[in-house]
């Protein structure tokens, strides 16, 4: 049944076959994606008509491939500077609050600590209709009251940065937390006792235990937000983000320059992703 | 008339891909007797009780349990339980839940499962206990829990896999005791491995030293002590001062045994010269003798150094250099306190008796390593 | 320990200020207007229940919800029976070389955006997709066949796109899980199926739990992969909201949904955790 209990050939056999396939549903819609970017078609389709890299340089008139394609050049680069706004607000914020959850004591510690993690049990959906409505109505009462028209109030850059801050922020408090929870305080007080101060003794000691959990916080923040899609959506203004945009896209009949995209992002995500894993799995041993 | 055999093994083997760890085991335990497999980690004795709990196949030879050979037979149908090192309580279950599980899967259903994990706390001297979860006991009363488990499936042979290695000095030094009572109350064959001479000597009937996949010496722990068969059990069991002198022969055609800075020592009569050159020499702390007077003509005396005194109440002992030597001795302190004047720094003569000692080649030495 | 920390108290302050912007302003006030707005009449801005009644009154969008809820539950309990043998695999069966590769094979395709996974599958399924013109090219389908937008492509999309979700916390307990515990209920005579239901399901609650809840999250607030994968005729309860909020402009009737689908989702996983005897707290770290 383990490792070390015998068990039959059939079951051995039937267990792998099993994890096969459940690997071939993950991988498939993945590598035909990528594998289609390269198909000389003006559908993302079968027949294969041969290999072509026009689908990512291509200058048109017939083929416009995706580094000639300045709409989703566009929203790549929208996407880049929202996951990196994100990931820097939210693993800032998500240390302070580790640190919080973590270290201090205070009264309604766990009211507060229950609000930190509802927006785990939210739906994307509706905290980006909350925070819509909420910057809408202050933005009308700051306007009203003193005669202020303040833009980042209304869909906008700065408005899915603060929609998707809010809810990565918690991810990224959980990773950090999971890691101050088994930091010898200890380690600490022996700083505090050589003579270093409260400040000095994160600086030095706390934060150099935490920094891959802060750096994997960062990165899962990063990819967390260049993929979403639920939250930003109510909150996107004219600059739209690159998961919108190929929403669009492929709501309204796709080309094959979706995979080249698709290809360039499940390749670079796949590299963050074993870099981070890789740096979870030696910290570990 | 023979006792009848519980366990019965035959050229056990086990390989794993080119390392032998099990090398070819014969040995039999007779019915109701405390056995012990005592040995360094890796030499082997886990593997051995897991081919015999059926964890794993043997490669080659047999295990009879009560002349049944279990070749073939899972885990699940042997008549062995298992007590297992981290003792994997279901932690899940309480204790009730934990002792009735086996039961349970046998289709006992009723009064009578009830009946039998009653009995069996009170046994283990846990009544009252059942109802508590797994993690409000303490470590010796888990450990009482894990081996009434098995205890109520009434195996024929209990199989022990260093259920005390987990706990304190001092609960240790207690448990060993408590499992030898219950072995002797309920009478079942314990199979039980260490690498804790103590825990084996103590409690068991016979002792098995086992290294790197065979068995150096199988006997009851007096021989094993007072008559090991080998350089390893010697050195294993019991503490031990080794010289490793080399055989000379004096002007007047009597052997000696000189070490390396040319001490010279008595040797016994009954030691077989055969072309011994160079061997180790054993002398127990205990067989060491302070300031003696010469009981016979070939008794050994040398002057020594104390280094320090090592005070442990009963276990008392000195730790002495010989002079001119860098070698360091141990020497039992008898507990009539007629010692109590020696001070570190101080001289003394201590001296033993050649047939007190135990020889044997360094070619023989068995590869004996020190991390254990 | 208290007395020495005294004097510090400002970096109590540090940690909470932020922190404490971060949850009140969006969270808390976002939530708090969602669930005014939601009171208000959509032209009279007045306070109405009229926003409530018409989702109890108008059957389509209870039977949206209902039928949102009830493919969640179902999708969770898919995910749950294919992530427990894929972790049991994993966890307990795989050599300890392969381990470490298989997490990395199952957690890469995850990371890539439910938009280009969804993507995947949409150029896989439908009527000119690759499996079509596969199976259409080695003669079983005599002509294409859509297999797209409809319940069970949808269904299999969801399992998709959270199937990770489930995985990861379930491998997480169940590689705490010390074999021997295992070894022992076999050698004390148990089954599979009793080893199964007795020892390993009871330990990897909090996992199952933690996995099932975020599933189960991430599926009812979805919209993607139902409104690109599922039937044209039947709305996910998102899109109901989507709808109201952006398509009709109508706020106060989107609020309302919004706030019941928060208040179902919080009533579904509450009432989970009392079947189950666990604690959010403790299922969420």
């Amino acid at each position: 049944m383990i490792r070390t209990l015998p068990s039959s050939k059939i079951y051995k056999a039937g267990f792998r076959l099993f994890i096969v396939i459940f690997l071939v549903f993950l991988f498939a819609p993945l590598i035909i994606t990528m594998i289609l970017a390269f198909n000389d078609s003006m559908f993302p389709s079968l027949p294969w008509k041969g290999f072509t890299l026009d689908w990512f340089f291509g200058k048109g008139p017939k083929i416009i491939g995706l580094f000639n394609d300045s709409f989703n050049l566009r929203g790549i680069a929208t996407s880049f500077k929202v996951a990196v706004s994100v990931s820097l607000l939210s693993t800032m914020v998500g240390t302070l609050a580790a640190f919080l959850f973590e270290q201090e004591n205070f009264r309604f510690k766990g009211a507060l600590y229950f609000l930190m993690i509802a927006p785990l049990v939210i739906p994307g959906v509706i905290l980006g209709i909350s925070i819509l409505l909420f910057t809408n109505s202050l933005s009308i009462f700051i306007e009203d009251t003193f005669g202020i028209y303040l833009k980042f109030l209304t869909p906008s850059f700065g408005l899915v940065v603060l929609g998707q801050f809010s809810f990565i922020t918690t991810i990224v408090t959980m990773i950090i937390s999971a890691r101050l929870r088994k930091f010898d305080r200890t380690l600490e007080e022996a700083a505090a006792n050589l003579g270093a101060n409260r400040f000095q003794v994160i600086w030095f000691i706390t934060l150099k235990y935490l920094r891959p959990s802060i750096i994997g916080g960062a990165a899962i923040a990063f990819l967390m937000s260049f993929e979403n899609f639920n939250t930003t959506l109510f909150l996107v203004g004219s600059q739209s983000t690159l998961p919108i945009n190929l929403y669009q896209q492929v709501r309204d009949g796709s080309t094959p320059v979706i995979n080249a995209i698709s290809f360039i992002l499940i390749i670079t995500t796949s590299i963050v992703a074993v870099a981070t894993l890789n740096r979870g799995g030696s910290r570990k041993s | 008339m023979q006792a009848a055999l519980s366990l019965s093994v035959k050229n056990l083997t086990k390989m794993f891909g080119n390392f032998t760890a099990v090398d070819n085991l014969t040995f039999d335990v007779e019915d109701g007797k405390f056995f012990s497999i005592l040995g360094p980690s890796g030499c082997g004795k886990t593997t051995l009780l897991r081919m015999i709990a059926g964890f794993y196949q043997p490669d080659n030879g047999s295990v009879m349990i009560q002349n049944k050979d279990m070749k073939g037979i899972p885990p699940d149908k042997r008549p062995v339980n298992l007590v297992f090192q981290q003792l994997a309580l279901f932690p899940m279950m309480n204790v009730y839940e934990n002792i009735a599980f086996g039961l349970k899967r046998r289709g006992e259903r009723g009064p009578e499962v009830k009946k039998k994990v009653n009995i069996m706390l009170e046994r283990v001297g846990l009544p009252e206990y059942g109802s508590k979860k797994v993690t409000q006991l303490s470590g010796g009363q888990k450990q009482r829990v894990a081996i009434a488990r098995c205890l109520v499936l009434e195996p024929e042979v209990l199989l022990l896999d260093e259920p005390l290695g987990a706990l304190d000095a001092k609960l240790r030094e207690h448990m060993k005791v408590e499992l030898k009572k219950l072995q002797v109350k309920v009478g079942t064959t314990f199979v039980y491995i260490t690498h804790d001479q103590s825990e084996a000597m103590v409690m068991s009937d016979y002792v098995a030293v086992m290294n790197s996949g065979h068995f150096e010496q199988l006997d009851t722990p007096q021989t094993l002590y007072n008559s090991p068969a080998s350089s390893f059990v010697t050195q294993f069991v019991g503490e031990n001062n080794k010289f490793s002198v080399n055989l000379v022969k004096d002007e007047s055609n009597v052997f000696f045994a000189e070490t390396k800075e040319g001490f010279r020592y008595h040797l016994s009569d009954s030691f077989n010269l055969q072309d011994s050159e160079s061997f180790d020499m054993f002398v127990r702390p205990e067989a060491m003798i302070i300031n003696p007077s010469r009981p016979k003509p070939n008794f050994n005396i040398i002057n020594a150094d104390v280094k320090a005194i090592l005070f442990d109440g009963g276990n008392s002992r000195l730790l002495v250099t010989p002079e001119k030597s860098e070698e360091e001795l141990i020497v039992a302190l008898p507990q009539n306190r007629q010692f109590d004047y020696i001070q570190a720094k101080d001289s003394i003569k201590i001296g033993w008796d050649p047939d007190a000692a135990v020889y044997f080649k360094q070619a023989d030495e068995r590869i004996y390593k020190d991390e254990i | 320990m208290k007395s020495d920390r005294q004097p510090i108290r400002w970096s109590f302050f540090i940690f909470f200020i932020p922190v404490f912007l971060w949850l009140f302003l969006l969270i808390v006030l976002p939530h708090l207007e969602l669930l005014r707005m939601s009171f208000l009449g959509s032209r009279t801005s007045t306070f109405t229940l009229n926003n409530y009644k018409a989702f109890f009154t108008e059957p389509i969008y209870w039977l949206t919800f209902v039928r949102t809820a009830m493919y969640s539950i179902l999708v969770t309990f898919i995910v749950l029976v294919i992530s427990l043998p894929v972790a049991f695999y994993i966890t307990k069966i795989s050599s300890f070389k392969l381990q470490g590769l298989l997490m990395v094979l199952i957690l890469v395709p995850f990371w890539v955006s439910e938009l280009i996974r969804v993507y995947g599958w949409m150029i896989l399924l439908r009527e000119s997709g690759v499996l079509n013109s596969f199976l259409v090219g080695i003669g079983i389908f005599k002509e294409p066949v859509e297999m797209l937008y409809n319940d069970v492509t949808m269904v299999m999309g969801l399992v998709y796109t959270s199937m990770l979700f489930m995985v990861v916390p379930i491998i997480g307990v169940m590689g705490n899980l010390d074999d021997s515990l295992i070894e022992a209920a076999h050698d004390l005579g148990a089954k599979k199926i009793v080893i199964w239901k007795e020892i390993i399901i009871p330990y990897c609650m909090p996992g199952i739990m933690s996995g099932s809840i975020i599933v189960f999250m991430l599926v009812l607030g979805s919209y993607l992969t139902p409104k690109l994968m599922g039937g044209k005729n039947a709305l996910w309860f998102t899109e109901q909201i989507y709808n109201q909020i952006i398509v009709y402009f109508n706020w106060n009737q989107g609020s309302a949904f919004g706030f019941l689908l928060l208040l179902l989702s919080s009533l579904i996983i509450w009432i989970a955790l009392k079947l189950t005897r666990q604690e959010f707290s403790k299922v969420v770290k």
